[in-house]
């Protein structure tokens, strides 16, 4: 990892990332740039060991050992990621991280807003260190604005965008999302800006700091409902309101979720069009199936609550893999609603595209983690070493990288700098 | 704005020439990489692409040039008609791959490859193309050829079985936007990011293979991990996360019938403390039974969220302080409570629509409505704003979604015909 051998493989061998992100919304970015090969370099806090990041001790766990090195989702998200601690209340610990810093490409974190700025490696500090330094911070509302100093969490995030506001039935409390969409999400875009301020420094030589907000770009995502509303007036609170199983943008009916054979299993189906709908009622084979409202889809629009209720009917005796095989079949888009257990370790699919990589992680040992959707043809992404334990890679990280001697390493030890 | 001034203008990817197939599935990838300065080229049949008919449109009226979801999702790119079912119109579409950074597309497995116009030939022909391809299954899987809507992708990738209500005899929900679509997409950014910093030290384009399906089961959080690390299988609630062992309700309705999220409850003692004091302020801890669990909870040296369900004294104050919060929230609006919860150090959401979201002080404050001119139209119109704010090389809209064709003249000029 020294600065001296830059060829390390992989799409992104050649940035480092001097990285404070914890959690989901900011540790899911820096896994994209470590399973392409960015040297992430995790900055933790040796007093607290690293439990800033709360999902550090948290279950799920492989067997009944606990503590702060033990954390599923952890490791899930900080694979292929160096770990090494600071007691930034030193001034030592504050050189070292500077030694970092002018040695990196990427700052980045996800702290509430002033963090980083109180330990003295805000945005004009680093710059001063390193002018060219790419600083990504990623919070809940950003460092600028009315709310700037709120806090927040994914499902925060989710209801203050509108997202969850848009996951419901008509007419109900909302349903929102079950899980924090928008701090995977919000890890993406985080990705993403740090790779467009990489390609903007190629061009022009100049870092730059990107003050990310994850609810801003939770709104982008209600795109078309706010058009519906800032060109034709239009609320998305309204009475009447679709369920939203259902689509008006596009038009398409029926669509929904229907039940299925058995306890809580269902099948989604959706006719994208009047040809769709015919086979559809032609596999049905009912008499209502064949009524000529149902013809073009403004009839059945109009017609989209009996058709949902007649539609469930017919779905809920059957079983909802074959029901699924049988509709693709005859040409009609439907998929079964899949639990964990069946898209993890019963899909064709996942395992052909060899989702979910086993790394190896220096005290749980081998577990399964989520790998990435994507294949590029030439330098596709690795994922085989499972996240740093608190402190695993501080010694080589001092040595490698910054070129201190055991001697001094062992002084910072017994000083209580890392 | 023609093609060399696009080339001179200051996004982030100024200078890199996309070529997109239209498709929905890949429609957003091109709007992010368009906002941020690239030349995009959107490529659509003579018949025009079928989303430019799909709803709501403006003034409710359908047509061509007046669907609002076309214009969310193709701004900032120039427009052009090419007729890949004739030879005229692959080889204009060759002659553009030749010269461009990006192919973007997302085709059903097979259609491209039937017209010479797959990777390997585009590839061979410039080797610096980065072709990215987003297809619903990857374009190696057994199922592959399975046909996808936003719905499908949704319930057959993880998220729909998280999504929904306590009630298990209701069914489980997806959100709306085309979120299915969208996740595939940020990947495809990310992929095609990657790849291009890739060509800057190798000089080597590749192909990026996206699949839908595989990009909603990595988007699922806990749902996968609890599955993966303990085999466990998480059960979906009304509005907060699907869990494997049920935990407390999470919304609640206010005064003015809006819904807001508690979150987490308080979890520090002074979080405990502030909650008693607003209670006070608005005149409620006169009339709340558990007040006495506040107080110990502030008393506390912390409050270990770990033996919730273990230790009855913390499980007790855990709860007060929920019911405290639900408490406030029937006696005030969604947004006092939001305000005052928060001022309270307390992280809680009011779940607001979108349009709520986009005339709040605080998103308009961060740039969050720009305004984008219709010509042809003569109005302007608002737009949501900037996902990150790059302060170099910065987002911007720079031209409203293309009308079917509006370019293909200029842009076959520049390629030379």
């Amino acid at each position: 990892m020294t600065s001296t051998n830059p060829a390390r493989p992989g799409a992104l061998g050649r940035f480092r990332i001097c990285d404070f992100t914890g959690q989901l919304a900011g540790a899911g970015a820096t896994k994209w740039l470590a399973a392409f090969g960015a040297e992430v370099i995790r900055i933790e806090d040796p007093v607290t060991q690293g439990l800033w990041d709360i999902l550090r001790p948290m279950g799920p766990f492989v067997d009944e050992r606990r503590g702060p090195d033990f954390g599923g989702g952890f490791n899930n998200h900080n694979t292929e990621k160096y770990g090494i601690t600071l007691n930034l209340r030193t001034a030592r610990a504050k050189e070292l991280l500077t030694e970092i810093v002018k040695r990196s490409d990427v700052v980045s974190e996800n702290f509430a807003k002033g963090v980083l700025e109180r330990w003295g490696f805000g945005y004009e500090q680093l710059r001063q260190i390193k002018p060219d330094i790419i600083y990504v911070s990623n919070c809940g509302f950003g460092h600028r604005g009315p709310y700037s100093d709120y806090k927040t969490w994914g499902p925060i995030v989710q209801a203050m965008s509108g997202l969850t506001f848009l996951s419901g039935r008509a007419d109900e409390e909302p349903a929102g999302w079950g899980y924090s969409y928008m701090d995977h999400t919000g890890g993406m875009y985080m990705a993403i800006a740090i790779l467009l301020a990489l390609v903007h420094r190629e061009r022009t030589g100049e870092g730059q700091w990107v003050d990310m907000s994850c609810t801003d770009s939770g709104l982008t995502l209600t795109g078309t409902s706010l058009l519906d509303y800032t060109v034709n007036g239009r609320p998305a609170r309204r009475s009447g309101a679709p369920d939203s199983n259902h689509s008006t943008s596009p038009a398409m009916a029926p669509h929904a979720v229907y039940p299925c054979r058995g306890d809580d299993e269902w099948i989604a189906i959706a006719c994208r069009d009047d040809a769709d709908w015919g086979r559809l009622a032609q596999t049905i084979g009912a008499d209502w199936a064949g009524d000529a409202r149902h013809a073009a889809l403004a009839g059945r629009m109009a017609a989209q609550e009996a058709l949902d209720a007649q539609l469930a009917d017919w779905t809920r005796p059957q079983e909802k893999w074959a029901l699924a095989r049988a509709l693709q079949a005859a040409g009609v888009p439907a998929a079964a609603v899949a639990k964990p257990q069946e898209r993890i370790d019963q899909d064709e699919n996942t395992r052909a595209f060899g989702l979910w990589p086993t790394v190896t992680h220096a005290k749980i040992g081998q577990v399964r983690v989520d790998g990435l959707p994507v294949h590029l043809s030439k330098t596709d992404w690795q994922i085989e070493r499972g996240a740093p334990c608190v402190g695993e890679h501080t010694d080589q990280v001092l040595r490698e990288l910054l070129g201190l001697s055991g001697e001094e390493i062992a002084k910072l030890h017994a000083e209580g700098i890392v | 704005m023609s093609g060399s001034d696009r080339a001179s203008g200051g996004g982030a990817l100024a200078g890199l020439r996309v070529v997109e197939l239209a498709n929905e599935k890949c429609a957003w990838a091109g709007k992010l990489l368009a906002d941020m300065g690239a030349d995009v080229i959107l490529v659509e049949p003579p018949s025009g692409d079928v989303a430019r008919g799909y709803g709501p449109f403006l003034e409710d009226e359908p047509g061509p040039d007046r669907s609002l979801h076309w214009w969310h999702h193709h701004t900032s790119k120039r427009g052009i008609v090419l007729d890949l079912e004739t030879e005229p119109g692959r080889a204009a579409l060759r002659k553009l791959a030749a010269k461009a950074d990006i192919l973007l597309e997302a085709e059903a497995p097979g259609v491209l490859a039937e017209r010479g116009l797959d990777h390997p030939p585009l590839l061979a022909a410039n080797p610096r193309l980065v072709y990215c391809s987003i297809t619903p299954f990857g374009r190696s899987a057994p199922r592959q050829d399975e046909l996808a809507t936003d719905l499908t992708v949704l319930a057959a990738g993880g998220p729909v079985w998280m999504n929904g209500y306590d009630d298990h005899s209701l069914p489980p929900m997806r959100g709306l936007g085309n979120q299915g679509f969208a996740m595939g997409c940020h990947y495809a950014v990310m992929s095609i990011l990657t790849a291009i910093l890739w060509r800057g030290a190798s000089g080597e384009g590749q192909h990026i293979d996206v699949s839908l399906h595989a990009a909603a089961n990595v988007t699922t959080e806990a749902g996968s991990y609890v599955w993966l690390v303990a085999r466990e299988t998480v059960q979906r609630q009304t509005g907060r996360h699907a869990s494997q062992v049920p935990s407390m309700p999470s919304q609640t309705r206010c005064a003015d019938g809006r819904y807001v999220t508690t979150g987490f409850p308080p979890r520090r003692p002074s979080e405990y403390a502030q909650l008693i004091e607003w209670m006070r302020r608005i005149g409620l801890d006169e009339n709340f039974p558990e007040t006495v669990f506040l107080q110990m909870g502030a008393e506390r040296a912390s409050i270990d969220l770990s033996k919730i369900g273990i230790d009855d004294e913390v499980t007790a104050i855990f709860g007060a302080g929920r019911e405290a919060l639900c408490l406030i929230a029937a006696n005030v609006s969604a947004e006092e409570f939001f305000e005052g919860a928060q001022q309270a150090g307390i992280a809680v959401g009011a779940i607001l629509s979108p349009e709520e979201a986009f005339e709040n002080a605080h998103f308009k404050a961060r740039g969050m409505q720009v305004e984008v001119e219709h010509p042809e139209l003569g109005r302007r119109f608002r737009y949501p704003g900037a996902p990150y704010a790059l302060q170099k090389g910065a987002w911007q809209i720079s031209r409203r979604a293309p009308r079917l064709g509006e370019h293909t003249a200029e842009v076959l000029a520049e390629i030379g015909r």
